[in-house]
Order: structure tokens, then C-alpha cells, then sequence
């Protein structure tokens, strides 16, 4: 089937979305999500921010879609004309969605461990206005521990769900989900307030911002200041293929590896995450690859030193010579 | 005075029984459809008279049923939506209560026009009592042969159960309708799938208003193409209309499509004319989500024709000049109403209602409640309209069912037709009532 | 809006204690669990929980819905899901008497406001709350499907509606004289379309 997006034409099997075709031609044209997960069955279609105008059906019936569509919801028909970026229209519409993600958002970033790797971070600066149109108070729940490692901040909650589908589908007894509804909807344990099993810390990796977060990793320390390195370890009930986060030799974290869409590869077990916080539990592989707009390519001093050489190099072409090394 | 094939009998004593209601006639359009028809046929004959949804959307109902997909050794579904909730609108619920038989005598005849052998009614949880009156129908006709198996002795077997919601606007849409009916959180289904094709317990579904369903029995009983002679243009056939507000006789009425709106509201047959003696400001005409329109665009159309009671006649002008047929909730409003007020039990409505699912609406409704609340207040500034008129173009076409359309609609109307009103409370930091003695007169007893 | 609004999060689980479906209830539960197809009992679940509503004194509380999730075989958390969501379903004990008002548009129009006030000061209590005697709470609710009988309230199954205040006078002394429960489910209904 072949789909245009942007401009840009790709071939793709039958049953892809626009979200996934726009994902294969690259970051230039896929749009940004929020909700949806690739590793979750039916994520998807509630944030909104992924919407995208359809300006052709298919080649056999080219009328544009009236309304905008949510691209990860939304199959790929044999010659659709899809426009993300290119629209002032979507960008627009955007904008009004991350708007309405942030009114009720405590923008508590400052002191948010999900800071630097915030996908509503990201989204707002990329998207956002730089003042806010809401005057109102914004919306407050009690912070609370769902189970000993891991606490829920319910107003940074942007209710995508993927916690909720993570539990439903990587574990065989949910024991949290949505209850009440509108914008008094909340992610709610029932009674026992525990969510134990041995998957449930996925649901921290899972979530875009900083809802759900490890207690064992609370406040330890900013992200860009430690660095992921790609590791595994011999695990009788996980693949033992995670992301082990370092500062110097200590191991302050562990997590899922994460795609270039910032999307679980592979889930983990909760002894992986939380129980082997030694170098020597592991054999690393080496670092972890980190998109260069993040904040956490920083640290790499890999990339950094490669830089420096760049900046070296420039400045040798243009006859500078740095201010030490001048007689 | 037009014709009426819905609730004709609505006086006639103990219409409610199996009894008087067969001797008036009941039934006998399932005995037409099982003894003379086959399905198709009398998929045939809806398809031919025209007959739109009644539940707001105005989809052509026929159609809508041979999308049905049909896939061997699948169960197929037909569920009537009687989650009657849209402000204004109570025209299902005088159906079901005075003639509860009409619509069991449709379910009947649709599900074979579908296949469906089991079929269910999903009415809105505070409407208990009707659902009792609807279950003791139910039982007559089981006890009459009318359901169960083997209906007048044919292959045709059908059972019928009635199920109560939970108390949820949001549920009279479809697929919330459909994941509440599975005992779910009354959550819209992100679209495609559509209900034909996987919808109730993910098989192919029919979902239909109580009215629609209620005038397939005429509409078999006299033929499709007599059926579309009723009415005017594709606006074919009754329409029940439920008349509230400032008039003098608030109610609900049957309508040939295509009655002039400035006779259904002034005439004695109707409503009757403004309560009071006071003349007539302001008219939804479809429920809350459609958009009000002051009198002379209700009573004329832009071009200076007398407004129809008509799917085609009311939308005329789009929504700059025009509203919808909706639901058929006409709420009528005198001069001394406040437009912004009446907005504001409209968002308020909206903010409660709203699943919380999607973020437009989630968040857009809660907000427009707070900024319409400052007027309400007097603490408003005239930059709130426009800042109300921007977050209702965000929700609008954004969201995964139409409620955010529902929410947005009546904001933008009432800007669009009375952005003075606004204007006035903001400059003036005041919010008078004004209708408030004329109010106060009809509840001192 | 807080947490703290759902009894169920703060339940201390010590405290339980036992709960059953009387005889005619559960022959009724049993019944609408054959209206669904094999496996598909989950959606007898709104119905059950108003019947549990009606016989566990009014509201859902953390046992009802612990019980109601026994009996379908369910999560108890899918249970919290649903009970949460509509708003016919009680999570803090309640009057006997809920004094529902419609205040949407038609009803605004015809005077609710006022109805509403006469209501708070006559039984001396705001909307949201419940009286000191258990006898009546008081809230404020969106279209009941009442307009052209505007205004109205409902208490159970019951609608009443062209409200007068004479009307509401009567409306409340005659549930104070019998001090009953009343529940959606009842089959006494009064209604005046």
C-alpha cells in the first residue's frame, strides 16, 4: 500500500497506521504521541496529539477526511494523502491539544524525577505556548505509594492509559485502572493500594511523564547527569535485557530499553529493576544509544569529545586559534 | 393537520397492555414481515421510506442496516438506544411509557429484518420505572408468543431483554452504549471498527433510537413508499417532538416533517404560544447541542423563507444561519431569558458528562464551565469570548466521539448570535437575571 | 476530585465483614446473567450493582463491591472502574431519601434555582450533604429527561415533577412519615408525566 505523507512516499504492508508509516519514514514526519505504545495492544487515539489531516481517503476514493484523524488509530489505505507537519491546520490543533494537556499539569518540573526524559516536556516545548491562557486552580490529588517502590503523582497525569494496558497485558491480575470519570478521572489502586507482581514496575517505564515514577531511583539524581549503558543479565523470569543508568560505578537505576520513539523494546522484571543495583550484577554491553536533542546526550562524552574535534577542526579551517593557546 | 403514525393512540385507555393495543391494531407488522416477507424485503421497505435516525444524527436507517456485515456462524445484534439524555429531549421515554408495546413490536420486526435473535434494550438508569413498564410488556408478549420461539409458528425466533445504564450522557452514543451493555465504563470505541461490522461483544451490531425503531411498524404496515409521502422532500415520515421551555403547552408532540416552526410553537394545536404573553427570544431546536438561534432565525431562514420543521429546512444556512433537526428537543426561550446563563447549564451539563477519555474534551469542557461561570459571576472581561470562542474551536472535530461537537456547538452559537450579551456583563461587571420573577411566579404554588 | 473522595481507598480490609444477596435478589441477579451469552456475564454488572445498591443500605461500599465481584467473577478493581464512572451509584453512605433536582436548561427555566434553595432551607441542609437524622441528602443533577414537566426531582424510582413548593412540601413530609429507604429499583413508583 502506498501512503504520502508530507510529501514523502513510502510502501507499507496492509494494516499499518499513519502514526507507524510516518515512524518508517523518519522523525521529519512523525507526528509526536502521547498514548500510544507499540508494545500495547489497542494504546492509542486518547491524547490526541498525534492527529493529522487526511487529505485523500485512497486512490479509489480520494475524498479528504472531514475531521482530523488520531494517526496511531488510524489503518493506511492504498493511496492516502496524509499531511502532518506541512499543515498549518494540524499544528494548530496541536497546539490546542498540548494546551489542554498542560492546564491542569502542576508544571512541577523543577522537582519532577521524569525531567529530561518527559515526553510532555518535550511536547510543550516543541508545541506549547510560552504563557498559559488558564487562570483557574488547577486540579489536586494526594501524592501516594502504589506498593513500596513506585508513587503515584496523579496530577501529572495525563490519562493515556498505557499504564492500565500494561497491567491488563503483561500481567494476569490488574489491580489499578481509571475510575471516576471526565476530569475528575484518576489512575486508582482498588483498596489494597499495592500494586505487586513481578511485571509491575513496567508501568513506570511505560508512563510519558512523571506520574508513576521509582521510588527506588526518587531524587537520587537528575537524568542528564547519569549515564544508560545497554545491559543484561541471566534471568530466570525476564529476557535480563535492560537499560542500567550509571553515575561513576554506582548503579542508581535500572529500566526497559527504550526505541528511538522512546518505547519499551522489551519488558522487565521487577527483580531485574529493583534488586540488582550493582555493576557487578551485570555485563554491559555499552552505552545506550540517546537521540542527540535529548538532554541526556550531554553526558555521552563520547558524542561529546566527537564535538569538540568538530568545533577543533572548524576553527583550525578558519584560521581561529583558541584563546589559551594564543602567545 | 399533519398525519401521525407513532403515537396516535397515546390516549386511548390501558394502550399500554398487550391486549388493547393488539385489538388497535398491534402487531401486525410482525405478522406482515414473518408471514409475507423475507428480511431483505423488509430491509427494502425502510430503505424505501426514507426514514432517517431519530436519535439526532439523522443517518438514513436502511442504509445503516445493510451495512450490517453478516459472516456465517456469528450471532448479530440489533440494541435500541434508549439512553435518552440529550437536554430538552423526553420524547422516548412518553413512547415507552404510554405504548411500550410499539417499540417491542419494532425490535421484533427490525431483528428479522437483521437476523438478529437477540436483541436489547439499553434505557438510562433513571428511567427504573420505565424499564419496569418495558419488562411487563416484555412478559405479555412472551406469554402471547410474540418473542420466544417460533414467533406465529415460522423459524423466526427472537428473544428480547431490557437492560438499565448506570446514569451517563455519554452512553446514548454508540459504542459507550455498546461497552456499558458489556458492563464497561461507558467509554466511546475509537472508530473504525463501526458496530455493523464488530460492535456488541465484537459482532456485528445494529444500534437504534426507540422512535426509529418504533416507526418500522408503520412503516411496514403501509409500505415504504406511502410511508415517504408522509413528510417533506428526504425529511420523510412523523418526527416526535418534545416541546419545553417558555410555552404554554409544554410537551410532547408527533409532527408531519415539514411543519412551519412559526406553527408549531404559536398554534393551540402545538405549543400554544410564549407563556405570559412575551414574546419569543431564543429556540434550540434539537436538543443542547445543536446551535440556538434568536427568533427571526428561527422563524425564517436567512433568505427569508418561513423555517421548516425539516432536517433540510432547520440546517439551512449551515450553522451561520441555521441549526439541526437533532433529537427533536425543542427548548424554548422568552425575552427575558439570559442567553449566557442557559449557556452555562449547557457547559456545566457538558463538563459532567464528558468521559474524561480525550483530552480536548476532558479539559476543554471543565474550562469553557469555569470561564462561562465568570459571567455568571460578573468578574468576566470581554477577552473571555474570544478566549471561549478559541477553546470551542479546539474541542470541536478534535475528539474520539461527538460529544466534544455537542459541548463546542451550543458555545460557538451562542456567541455567534448573542455575543452582545456577553459583551454587556463584561463591560458592566454585572449579571442581572431577569427572568427570574417570571420563574419564581410559576413555582409559587 | 481528591482521592479521598472513594471510600474503597482507604478501607481498612480488618474491618470486612460479610455481606449476601438476600434470596429474591440473587434469584433476580441469577436471571439477568441468562441474558447474555455463555462468558459474557461481566455485562450483567450495571444492574447487579443497583441491586446491590438497593439492599446493602444505599451506597456501594467496599465489601458491596468486593461481594458484587465475587459473585460475576470479576476484578474487584473492574467493579471500582464501573461503580465510579455513572453517576446513579453511591461510594459514601447516603440518605434514605436522595432529593435529586434537575438544574439543566429547561428546568433553569423554569425556576430550579429556586427549587433548590426552597429545598436547602426547608430541610436545612446544602446541596451535596445529608441530613443529621440520615433521613435526606440533597443533590443537584443534570437532565432527568423532564423538560416539558419542568421543574422536577427525582427520589428513587420516582419522578416529581411541575414542582411547586407546595408540591415539595408534600414530596418531603410523605418520605419523612415513612422514613423509608427508597432505591431506584423500587417498584412503588409515583410518577406525574
Amino acid at each position: 500500500m502506498k501512503v504520502t505523507i508530507d510529501g514523502i512516499e513510502i510502501d507499507v504492508p496492509k494494516g499499518t497506521t499513519i502514526l507507524q508509516a510516518a515512524r518508517m519514514i523518519g522523525p521529519e514526519v512523525a507526528p509526536p504521541a502521547m498514548c500510544y505504545h507499540s508494545k500495547l495492544k489497542t494504546s492509542g487515539g486518547y491524547c490526541r496529539t498525534c492527529i493529522v489531516k487526511v487529505t485523500q481517503g485512497s486512490a479509489a476514493n480520494p475524498t479528504p477526511m472531514p475531521k482530523p484523524v488520531a494517526s496511531c488509530r488510524t489503518e493506511v489505505m492504498d493511496g492516502m494523502v496524509v499531511e502532518n507537519f506541512i499543515n498549518k491546520e494540524v499544528l494548530e490543533a496541536r497546539k490546542g491539544v498540548v494546551e489542554f494537556l498542560l492546564i491542569n499539569h502542576p508544571l512541577d518540573c523543577p522537582v519532577c524525577d521524569q525531567a529530561g526524559e518527559c515526553k510532555l516536556q518535550d511536547l510543550g516545548y516543541e508545541n506549547g505556548a510560552a504563557s498559559t491562557r488558564y487562570e483557574f486552580k488547577r486540579r489536586e490529588f494526594e501524592v501516594i505509594d502504589i506498593g513500596d517502590k513506585i508513587k503515584l503523582h496523579m496530577n501529572r497525569c495525563i490519562l493515556c492509559y498505557r499504564c492500565v494496558k500494561t497491567a491488563d497485558q503483561i500481567t494476569n491480575d490488574r489491580v489499578h485502572g481509571v475510575i471516576s470519570r471526565g476530569d475528575a478521572s484518576e489512575i486508582s489502586t482498588y483498596i489494597e493500594n499495592v500494586i505487586d507482581n513481578d511485571f509491575s514496575g513496567n508501568v513506570i517505564d511505560v508512563c510519558p511523564v512523571g506520574a508513576l515514577t521509582d521510588k527506588t531511583f526518587r531524587f537520587k539524581q537528575r537524568v542528564w547527569f547519569t549515564k544508560p549503558v545497554d545491559a543484561h543479565r541471566d534471568c530466570k523470569v525476564c529476557s535480563g535485557k535492560s537499560r542500567v543508568w550509571l553515575k561513576g560505578e554506582e548503579v542508581l537505576r535500572v529500566t526497559a530499553r527504550k526505541d528511538q520513539w522512546d518505547e519499551v523494546e522489551e519488558f522487565i522484571c521487577n527483580s531485574c529493576r529493583y534488586d540488582h543495583k550493582k555493576t557487578s550484577d551485570w555485563v554491559i554491553e555499552g552505552p545506550s544509544p540517546v537521540n542527540r536533542n535529548s538532554v541526556i546526550s550531554q553526558n555521552h562524552y563520547e558524542h561529546l569529545n566527537q564535538l569538540k574535534l568538530q568545533v577543533l577542526k572548524q576553527q583550525k579551517a578558519l584560521g581561529f586559534m583558541p584563546l589559551d593557546k594564543k602567545p | 393537520m399533519g398525519r401521525k403514525v407513532l403515537i396516535q393512540n397515546d390516549k386511548i385507555p390501558g394502550i399500554n397492555t398487550l391486549e388493547v393495543y393488539r385489538a388497535n391494531g398491534g402487531y401486525a407488522s410482525v405478522e406482515k414481515a414473518l408471514k409475507t416477507m423475507t428480511p431483505d424485503q423488509v430491509t427494502d421497505e425502510v430503505k424505501k421510506s426514507g426514514l432517517r435516525g431519530r436519535g439526532g444524527a439523522g443517518f438514513p436507517t436502511g442504509l445503516k442496516w445493510s451495512f450490517l456485515a453478516k459472516p456465517e456462524g456469528v450471532a448479530r445484534y440489533l440494541v435500541c438506544n434508549a439512553d435518552e439524555s440529550e437536554p430538552g429531549t423526553f420524547k422516548d421515554r412518553y413512547l415507552m411509557e404510554k405504548i411500550p408495546h410499539a417499540l417491542i413490536e419494532g425490535m421484533i420486526t427490525a431483528s428479522y429484518a437483521l437476523g438478529a435473535k437477540v436483541s436489547y434494550i439499553y434505557i438510562r438508569g433513571e428511567y427504573f420505572y420505565v424499564l419496569r413498564i418495558i419488562e411487563k410488556a416484555i412478559a405479555e408478549a412472551y406469554e402471547a408468543g410474540w418473542l420466544g420461539k417460533n414467533i406465529l409458528g415460522t423459524d423466526f425466533s427472537h428473544d428480547c431483554y431490557v437492560q438499565v445504564g448506570g446514569g451517563a450522557y455519554i452512553c446514548g452514543e454508540e459504542t459507550a452504549l455498546l461497552e456499558s451493555l458489556e458492563g464497561k465504563r461507558g467509554n466511546p470505541r475509537i472508530k473504525p471498527p463501526f458496530p455493523a461490522v464488530a460492535g456488541l461483544w465484537g459482532c456485528p451490531t445494529v444500534v437504534n433510537n426507540v422512535e426509529t425503531i418504533a416507526a418500522v411498524c408503520p412503516i411496514i404496515n403501509m409500505g415504504g413508499e406511502e410511508y415517504a409521502k408522509i413528510g417533506i422532500g428526504k425529511s420523510t415520515g412523523t418526527k416526535l417532538i418534545s416541546a419545553s421551555g417558555h410555552i404554554n403547552k409544554p410537551g410532547v408532540y408527533e409532527i408531519e416533517l415539514g411543519l412551519p416552526v412559526e406553527e408549531f410553537i404559536f398554534s393551540e394545536e402545538y405549543c400554544g404560544g410564549i407563556r405570559n404573553g412575551k414574546k419569543l427570544k431564543a429556540v434550540v431546536a434539537g436538543g443542547s447541542s445543536v446551535p440556538i438561534l434568536p427568533a427571526d432565525l428561527i422563524l425564517k431562514t436567512a433568505n427569508g423563507e418561513p423555517r421548516l420543521m425539516s432536517y433540510e429546512s432547520l440546517s439551512d444556512g449551515g450553522f451561520i444561519t441555521g441549526t439541526m433537526l437533532g433529537s427533536g428537543g425543542f427548548i424554548v426561550m422568552d425575552e427575558d431569558t439570559s442567553i449566557v446563563k442557559n449557556l452555562f447549564t449547557f457547559a456545566r451539563f457538558y463538563h459532567h458528562e464528558s468521559c474524561g477519555q480525550c483530552s480536548p474534551c476532558r479539559e476543554g469542557t471543565g474550562w469553557m464551565e469555569k470561564i462561562i461561570h465568570k459571567f455568571i459571576n460578573g468578574t468576566a472581561n470581554e477577552s473571555d469570548v474570544d478566549l471561549l470562542w478559541d477553546i470551542q474551536s479546539k474541542i470541536e472535530g478534535k475528539t474520539i466521539c461527538p460529544l466534544g461537537e455537542a459541548a463546542a456547538w451550543p458555545v460557538a452559537a451562542a456567541i455567534r448570535h448573542f455575543r452582545q450579551e456577553f459583551i454587556d456583563i463584561a463591560k458592566s461587571k454585572k449579571f442581572v437575571d431577569i427572568s427570574h420573577y417570571n420563574r419564581l411566579n410559576k413555582i409559587v404554588a | 476530585m481528591s482521592s479521598q473522595l472513594h471510600g474503597a481507598q482507604h478501607f481498612d480490609k480488618s474491618k470486612r465483614t460479610k455481606i449476601e444477596f438476600s434470596e429474591d435478589a440473587m434469584k433476580t441477579v441469577q436471571t439477568i446473567i441468562t441474558h447474555y451469552p455463555e462468558g459474557k456475564h461481566k455485562s450483567a454488572l450495571l444492574p447487579i450493582l443497583h441491586i446491590a445498591q438497593a439492599e446493602f443500605g444505599g451506597w456501594l461500599s467496599p465489601e458491596t463491591m468486593d461481594y458484587v465481584a465475587f459473585v460475576l467473577k470479576i476484578k474487584p478493581i473492574e467493579v471500582f472502574e464501573v461503580a465510579s464512572f455513572y453517576s446513579m451509584y453511591n461510594l459514601q453512605p447516603m440518605g434514605k431519601c436522595i432529593l435529586e433536582v434537575c438544574q439543566t436548561s429547561s428546568c433553569w427555566l423554569n425556576g430550579a434555582e429556586d427549587i433548590l434553595k426552597y429545598i436547602e432551607k426547608k430541610i436545612g441542609i446544602k446541596v451535596g450533604e445529608t441530613t443529621k437524622d440520615g433521613m435526606f441528602s440533597l443533590k443537584a443533577v443534570e437532565c432527568l429527561g423532564s423538560c416539558g414537566t419542568a421543574p422536577m426531582m427525582q427520589c428513587g424510582a420516582s419522578y416529581h415533577e411541575n414542582l411547586t413548593y407546595d408540591k415539595v412540601d408534600k414530596v418531603i413530609e410523605n418520605y419523612s412519615a415513612d422514613g423509608k429507604l427508597r432505591s431506584y429499583t423500587d417498584h412503588d413508583y409515583k410518577n406525574t408525566l
